[in-house]
């Protein structure tokens, strides 16, 4: 092979492209919406939510405790055994075709709201997050009067009260992922999103009540992990739907054994992406691009562990550096940027700590040349190489655009090596060859698989892990399944 | 050919997959390139089209008239380059060639029984012979799609080397695959890699006389090969998408595709070109635009 190297730095630079924020109108401070109305948090205090590529401050956002939760349980309990389980299927459908329609009507404004309040680039929140979001609304209000039929001979009923609580690396789609197959099937909703991203949760409350959805059958409580604490642990909630942390899963796990509650934990992972010899090995490495880097990395799903085929082991490092060249990290509002700011300093230090943590565990690492902003929070896309399975950056999910890179010699290494990590979320398979798509995919043991491709999600698809992973099913038939009870 | 059927032999190896080229594709267009890299990238456009007129009733007059454009694009806009080349039939090269004298704009004739390549070698060297002895700078060939879907892959190989040996070292050979009869983004990575190790200078998407014409996702295939061939031997090859190409935002598009896949050693017309016909005035039009800040009517723009 000749030195030749192919330069992606270009002296076409792209201009600024900045996303418009002139349409957004952030209050100054948001309060808890409970009960159909927005109430200031008993305690009386509020936290800052910042944006985290500026660090400057968008908005103060209550605090609410055990009071504000216990108050929101019962307004959703109200709620439910006043009007929302009396309603027909066909009338719950229609309020959710409705906050639908004004996602879409409202999209740019939630892309931009995203954007600035969790630090992923516009073009991900614009083409994806919202429409996913809109999505998800529109295909569980399809099954609202179906439910007999999507379940036959089973006589599906609602659970009563659903207490949710979602991550803040999509915080708008984890909320659409929650809210809309529980209201679906007759349940009502308390929902605390993750207290760095609450804004697009709280601009969805504000579409419950345009949508004129019942008072209470939607609540948001926002503050940290104390607050999700009492909603796992009120007695007034029938069941919890938690995505995050396999360490907060476990927790709950343990807070809610010996009770009546039913649960649905959508936990961390560690995906392998097993790129075999006869692949299309350009589009593969797209899809390692598009498995790692996707969200800055802060995907439970994210393909962070790559194994290669030994045979292509360098040509597919050298393309992936190549490709790499070419990825924009910058301002998230930029619609050129690929990978935005990380989500808060916390996460950066954790990121940071997994990065020298590989240094010094001999690992070799990759990146790409180029300067990062002084202010925010960023790191550029990372490779290791030569690193082997009882490295802590192959077994540990790093939730950033952190790559593991290893190599395998039979089908049988690439699965051992696939299915060694207590997680079990995803995975992912490159090859020209049906048959080894079907071999493979089959002993992988991860509740989602991609076949030359990677991240791609759609409402009808169920999602969720194995092991640590989690249990439960969300999106699709299976989503729907999770929010209901069978009298047989 | 002893080189051959390790080619061949190689070239069976390298698979595309055609969601995964879409995927690719839409974040290019996805990309937004405004003002001053608007600017420049039009320009850069410009000076990349191979003006082309390749119709059965091509006049003298309108040879003339297109060669006079190419090097005045649009004499009310200051500092505007030239195209790089003119295109058009063997028995218009010498006229063409006068016309242009002094101005650096080649000549490129089209050649080997174009557009269907349907005839024996010798009538296709024949052909190429005309254009070279009329002054042509560079010659288009087609490969012969049918030798190629019956798997003769060895005859498209040696008839393009043998047409390559007629050009010689300083006449540049683009080599079209026709895209549009190829039928699948294998084969048209498969004939991308045969026109490379056959000795084309340059490897172009199509005649512009079936349809699809050029595609991003044909082109982004076709990029890709020449950036493994790089690789592989060192050796740099042009690209030509041709056809239907007639918007500045499709253009711009290209040339992403060629600044995120090959680099700024392919943003030249050394290195890439745009066959087109009518991209030139749609570009006048935007730069128009930008310079001036409102569009102005297409009556403006002379046609040739």
């Amino acid at each position: 092979m000749s030195e030749n190297k192919i330069n992606l730095k270009s002296n076409w630079d792209l201009a600024p492209s900045l996303e418009s924020t002139s349409h957004i109108n952030l209050k100054k401070k948001y309060d808890l919406f409970i009960g159909g109305k927005w109430v200031k948090p008993s305690s009386g205090k509020y936290f800052d939510t910042n944006n985290p590529a500026t660090e400057e401050k968008l908005a103060s956002i209550a605090n609410a405790n055990k009071k504000d939760v216990d108050m929101a349980v019962k307004a959703a309990r109200k709620a439910y055994d006043t009007t929302w389980s009396k309603l027909s299927g066909k009338e719950r459908g229609k309020y959710i075709f409705r906050i639908a329609r004004i996602i879409q009507e409202r999209a740019k404004e939630l892309a931009v709201v995203e954007t600035l309040d969790g630090g992923k680039p516009i073009r991900e929140s614009r083409d994806i997050d919202i429409p996913l979001a809109a999505n998800h609304f529109f295909y569980y209000a399809g099954w609202a009067d179906k439910l007999e039929y999507a379940f036959p001979n089973r006589n599906p009923k609602s659970l009563g009260v659903a207490g949710q609580i979602t991550p803040w690396n999509f915080p708008l789609l984890m909320a659409a992922w929650k809210i809309a197959p529980a209201l679906a099937c007759g349940n009502t909703v308390v929902l605390k999103p993750a207290e760095t991203t609450s804004l697009t949760t709280l601009l969805l409350a504000e579409i419950c009540e345009q949508a004129g959805l019942p008072a209470g059958v939607v609540n948001v409580v926002t503050g940290a992990g104390d607050v999700g604490a009492e909603i796992v642990n009120h007695d007034g909630i029938d069941k919890i739907a938690f995505t995050g942390s396999t360490g907060v899963g476990k927790i709950i796990q343990k807070a809610i054994s010996g009770t009546d509650k039913k649960a649905t934990l959508e936990l961390g992972g560690k995906a392998a992406n097993i790129v075999f010899e006869d692949a299309p090995l350009d589009q593969a490495v797209e899809g390692i691009i598009n498995g790692i880097f996707f969200n800055q990395g802060h995907v439970c799903c994210a393909g962070s562990r790559l194994l290669v085929q030994e045979s292509v082991y360098d040509v597919v490092l050298r393309k992936l550096k190549d490709r790499m060249e070419s990825l924009i990290v910058g301002n998230p509002l930029d619609k050129n940027t690929d990978i935005g700011a990380i989500n808060s300093k916390s996460q950066l230090d954790t990121i940071n700590h997994y990065i020298k943590l590989g240094k010094e565990e001999g690992a070799e690492i990759y990146q790409p040349e180029g300067k990062l902003e002084k202010k925010g929070y960023w790191c550029k896309p990372t490779l290791f190489t030569g690193v082997a399975q009882s490295n802590r950056i192959v077994q540990e999910e790093i939730f950033g655009p952190v790559l593991a890179i290893q190599t395998f010699r039979t089908i049988e290494e690439a699965i051992t090596k696939a299915n060694n990590t207590p997680y079990g979320l995803s995975a992912g398979v490159w090859t020209d060859k049906g048959s080894k798509i079907f071999n493979v995919t089959s002993q992988l043991r991860a509740g989602i698989v991609w076949a030359n491709t990677f991240n791609k999600f759609d409402p009808t698809s169920p999602f969720g892990g194995y092991k640590e992973s989690g249990f439960g099913r969300e999106g699709g038939l299976h989503g729907l399944e999770a929010y209901l009870e069978f009298e047989n | 050919m002893k080189t051959t059927n390790k080619i061949i032999t190689n070239i069976n190896q390298v698979s595309v997959d055609q969601v995964g080229i879409g995927d690719r594709v839409s974040r290019i267009t996805a990309r937004s390139v405004k003002n001053e890299a608007k600017i420049q990238g039009l320009k850069m456009a410009l000076n990349m089209i191979d003006l082309t007129t390749l119709e059965g009733a091509d006049t003298v007059n309108k040879v003339k008239q297109l060669c006079y454009k190419g090097m005045h694009l649009h004499d009310a806009y200051p500092d505007l380059p030239t195209v790089a080349a003119i295109c058009v039939y063997p028995n218009f090269v010498g006229l063409a060639k006068e016309q242009l004298k002094g101005s650096g704009i080649n000549v490129a004739s089209v050649a080997t029984a174009f557009p269907s390549g349907n005839s024996s070698l010798e009538v296709k060297i024949t052909d190429t012979k005309m254009a070279l002895d009329a002054g042509a700078d560079e010659v288009d060939m087609v490969i012969s799609r049918g030798k190629f879907h019956q798997g003769e892959y060895n005859y498209v190989f040696d008839e393009i080397a043998k047409i390559k040996e007629t050009c010689g070292k300083n006449v540049r050979l683009k080599t079209i695959l026709e895209t549009g009869e190829l039928g699948s983004l294998d084969n048209v990575r498969k004939a991308s890699d045969i026109a490379m190790y056959a000795g084309s200078d340059f490897i172009k998407t199509s005649t512009g006389k079936i349809s699809p014409a050029a595609t991003l996702p044909v082109t982004l295939v076709m990029l890709e090969a020449i950036k493994d061939y790089y690789y592989e031997t060192g050796i740099q090859i042009g690209m030509k998408p041709a056809g239907g190409i007639s918007n500045s935002k499709l253009a711009l598009h290209y040339l992403m595709l060629v600044k995120e896949t090959l680099g700024d050693k392919w943003l030249t017309n050394q290195w890439f070109r745009f066959g087109a016909s009518s991209l030139a005035n749609d570009i006048l039009m935007q730069l128009e635009k930008q310079r001036t800040g409102n569009y102005q009517s297409k009556d403006y723009f002379s046609k040739d």
